[in-house]
C-alpha cells in the first residue's frame, strides 16, 4: 500500500470513529426529543422505538398548565439579562481601567480579584444565604441577581488580556484631545473588544441560564423559580406518574434557547473557549 | 491649561471609579462571607440563634461522621471520570485535527452536551439509566446483557455518574486539546515522518509534550470542578443514593446547612473543600509560572 493510501484508510477509520463517537454524543438528546413526542406505550416499547409513528406534539402544550414553567421562563430571562447586561458593563469598564489607565495599587487590586477566584461558591454560599436572608431577599431573584451586576473576575481577565493587544497610542491620542475616560472606554475601547465582548457575554449568559445551586437555595415558592428549578419539579413530580413525554417535552424546552444561541454563535464560543482554555 | 499632575489625578480617580465595582462585589460577596464562615466554622451556628464559639468540636465530630468520609470518598470516586475524559478527548482531538471531512459539524456536536443544562440532562440520564425501560439498558440488551437498574444500586450508582460525567465534558476537553493541537507546527511531524517515526513514537515525543501544559490545566479546573458536584446528584438521587453513595461532598454540605440547619458543622466541611480547592489552585498558578519560563 502506497502512503497516501495509508493515509486516506487511516483517514476513513478515524472518520468511521469520530462518527460512531458523535452518535453516542447526540443519542441521549434524540432520544429525549423522541420521547417528548411518544405515546406512553411506546415509551415503555421494547426494542426502543426512536420514531414514533405518530407525532404526539400534545405534551408541548400540555407543560404549560402542568407546572410554573412560563414564570420559569420569565424568572431564568430576568436574572440572566439583568446580570449580563450591567455586569458586561461593570466587568468591560473595570478591564478598560486596568489594562489602559494608570493609578496606583493597580496590578496588585487585580492580583486580589483573580485570588478570589480560588474561593468556590459553595464556601461562601452559607454565609451569603445568611446575609440576604436578613435583607428579606430569599425566594426573590435579587440573591441571584445583585452579586452579578458587580461584575465576573474570568470576564475582566479575558478582556483584559484582551486589551493589552490593543495600542496604548490610541488611547494616548484620544486623552490629548480631551476626551474623558468614559468616552475612550465607550468611543474607542468598547467598539474595539466588542467581539470579545460578545462572546464572553454568551458564555456568562448561558452559565446563569443552567445554574442550579444557588437558585435551589434562594428559591422556595414554584412561581419564583428559574427555569432548572421548575424542569427539576417536574422529573420529581411526573416521574411517580412515569410521564416521560412531559418530562421530556419540558426539558427539551428549558434546553432550546441556549441551543439555539450556540448553534447561532459556535464559532465565537468555541474560538472564545479554546483560547482562554489554551492561554490557561 | 491642563497640568500633567491634575491629568494625572484625574486618571487615577477614574481608573478607581472604574474598578469599583468588582472590588465592592469581592469584599462584600466573596471576602466577606469566607471570613464569616471561617469564624462560623468554630461555633455551633444554627443560621437563626447565638454563635457560640466552640473551637474544633466541628472539625473533631467530622472526624467521626461516617456520612462524611462517605461524601469524600464518593466525591473523589466520581474524578476517576477525570482521566478517563482525557483520554478519551485526547484521542477524538487528534482524529479532528488529521484533514478530514465533517470537522465542524463533528465539533458542535461534541460540544452540544456541554453547553446543555446539566438539569435537564440530569433528568434524561436519570431516565436512561432506568432499570426496566432505560435507553442504557435497552442498549446492552442488544448484546444480551441485562443492565442493573443503574442509580438505585450502589455498586453502580457512582459508574453510572461517572458515564454522565465524562458524557457531559467531553466536548469541552476535546476543544482545548483541539486547540492545542493546531498550535503545533506541522513540520514538526512532518520531520518526524521524514526520519522514519512510528505513530507511538510521534505521539510520544512530540504531541504529548506539547499538549501537556492543557493537559495541566485541564487536570486542576476539573478537580476543582469535580470537588464541588451537586446537581447531578440533587436531581438523579435526591436522598443521596443508597447507603448514601452517590452523595458529594458539596451535596452533604447544603443537606447539613439548609435541611438540617447546622451552619457551622456545613462551614466546617466548607472550609475543608476551601483549602482543598485553594491548595490546587496554588498548585496551578506555581506550574503556570514555572511554564512561562520554560519559554514554551
Amino acid at each position: 500500500m502506497s502512503y497516501s493510501q495509508k493515509r486516506k484508510l487511516t483517514n476513513t477509520i478515524i472518520f468511521i470513529v469520530l462518527a460512531i463517537g458523535a452518535v453516542a454524543m447526540i443519542a441521549p438528546l434524540i432520544w429525549m426529543l423522541s420521547t417528548s413526542v411518544k405515546e406512553k406505550q411506546d415509551v415503555f416499547a421494547l426494542p426502543p422505538v426512536w420514531i414514533p409513528e405518530v407525532f404526539q406534539f400534545g405534551k408541548y402544550k400540555e407543560i404549560w398548565e402542568a407546572g410554573p414553567l412560563l414564570s420559569g421562563i420569565k424568572n431564568s430571562l430576568i436574572v440572566a439579562i439583568s446580570v449580563t447586561v450591567v455586569g458586561t458593563f461593570t466587568s468591560s469598564i473595570a478591564a478598560f481601567a486596568f489594562a489602559k489607565l494608570r493609578f496606583p495599587h493597580k496590578n496588585k487590586l487585580f492580583l486580589a480579584l483573580l485570588a478570589s477566584m480560588m474561593i468556590p461558591y459553595p464556601t461562601v454560599m452559607i454565609p451569603q444565604f445568611i446575609m440576604f436572608s436578613k435583607l428579606g431577599w430569599v425566594d426573590t431573584l435579587l440573591p441571584l441577581i445583585v452579586p452579578g451586576l458587580f461584575g465576573n473576575v474570568v470576564m475582566i481577565f479575558f478582556l483584559r488580556q484582551y486589551l493589552l493587544s490593543v495600542p496604548d497610542a490610541i488611547i494616548e491620542a484620544a486623552k490629548i484631545d480631551g476626551s474623558s475616560y468614559f468616552r475612550l472606554y465607550s468611543s474607542i475601547t468598547f467598539p474595539l473588544i466588542k467581539p470579545a465582548i460578545a462572546a464572553q457575554l454568551i458564555l456568562w449568559f448561558m452559565g446563569i441560564w443552567n445554574d442550579y445551586l444557588a437558585p435551589i437555595i434562594y428559591l422556595n415558592s414554584p412561581e419564583k423559580q428559574t427555569l432548572q428549578l421548575v424542569i427539576a419539579n417536574f422529573n420529581a413530580t411526573y416521574a411517580i406518574q412515569t410521564d416521560y413525554p412531559l418530562i421530556m417535552a419540558a426539558s427539551i424546552v428549558a434546553l432550546l434557547p441556549v441551543l439555539i444561541i450556540f448553534l447561532i454563535f459556535q464559532k465565537q464560543i468555541i474560538e472564545s473557549v479554546a483560547i482562554s482554555g489554551v492561554k490557561g | 491649561m491642563i497640568t500633567k499632575s491634575s491629568l494625572y489625578r484625574k486618571e487615577r480617580l477614574y481608573g478607581y471609579l472604574f474598578i469599583l465595582p468588582p472590588i465592592l462585589g469581592l469584599l462584600i460577596f466573596v471576602l466577606f462571607p469566607f471570613l464569616y464562615s471561617l469564624y462560623g466554622s468554630f461555633t455551633d451556628w444554627d443560621g437563626l440563634g447565638q454563635m457560640n464559639f466552640i473551637g474544633l468540636a466541628n472539625f473533631k465530630d467530622l472526624l467521626t461522621d461516617d456520612l462524611f468520609y462517605k461524601a469524600m470518598f464518593n466525591t473523589f470516586y466520581l474524578m476517576l471520570g477525570i482521566p478517563i475524559g482525557l483520554l478519551l478527548a485526547l484521542l477524538l482531538a487528534m482524529g479532528l485535527n488529521r484533514k478530514i471531512p465533517g470537522t465542524t459539524t463533528f465539533r458542535v456536536i461534541y460540544y452540544i452536551p456541554v453547553i446543555s443544562s446539566l438539569a435537564a440532562v440530569s433528568i434524561m440520564w436519570n431516565w436512561a439509566y432506568n432499570g426496566d425501560y432505560g435507553l442504557v439498558n435497552q442498549f446492552l440488551d442488544l448484546f444480551g446483557i441485562e443492565g442493573p437498574n443503574w442509580l438505585a444500586n450502589k455498586d453502580t450508582v457512582k459508574p453510572a455518574l461517572i458515564i454522565m460525567t465524562v458524557w457531559k465534558g467531553l466536548g469541552y476537553t476535546m476543544l482545548l486539546y483541539l486547540a492545542a493541537l493546531q498550535s503545533v507546527s506541522r513540520t514538526y511531524y512532518e520531520a518526524a515522518e521524514l526520519d522514519g517515526a512510528n505513530g507511538f513514537q510521534i505521539f510520544r515525543n512530540i504531541t504529548w509534550p506539547m499538549v501537556k501544559p492543557v493537559t495541566f490545566f485541564l487536570v486542576v479546573t476539573n478537580i476543582i470542578g469535580g470537588s464541588q458536584i451537586f446537581t447531578e446528584m440533587n436531581i438523579m438521587t435526591p436522598t443521596g443514593g443508597p447507603e448514601y453513595s452517590s452523595a458529594s461532598i458539596v451535596f452533604y454540605i447544603w443537606q447539613k446547612a439548609f435541611s438540617n440547619l447546622q451552619m457551622g458543622y456545613a462551614s466546617a466541611m466548607a472550609m475543608i473543600l476551601g483549602i482543598f480547592i485553594f491548595v490546587i489552585t496554588l498548585v496551578q498558578f506555581k506550574m503556570n509560572e514555572k511554564s512561562a519560563y520554560d519559554g514554551d
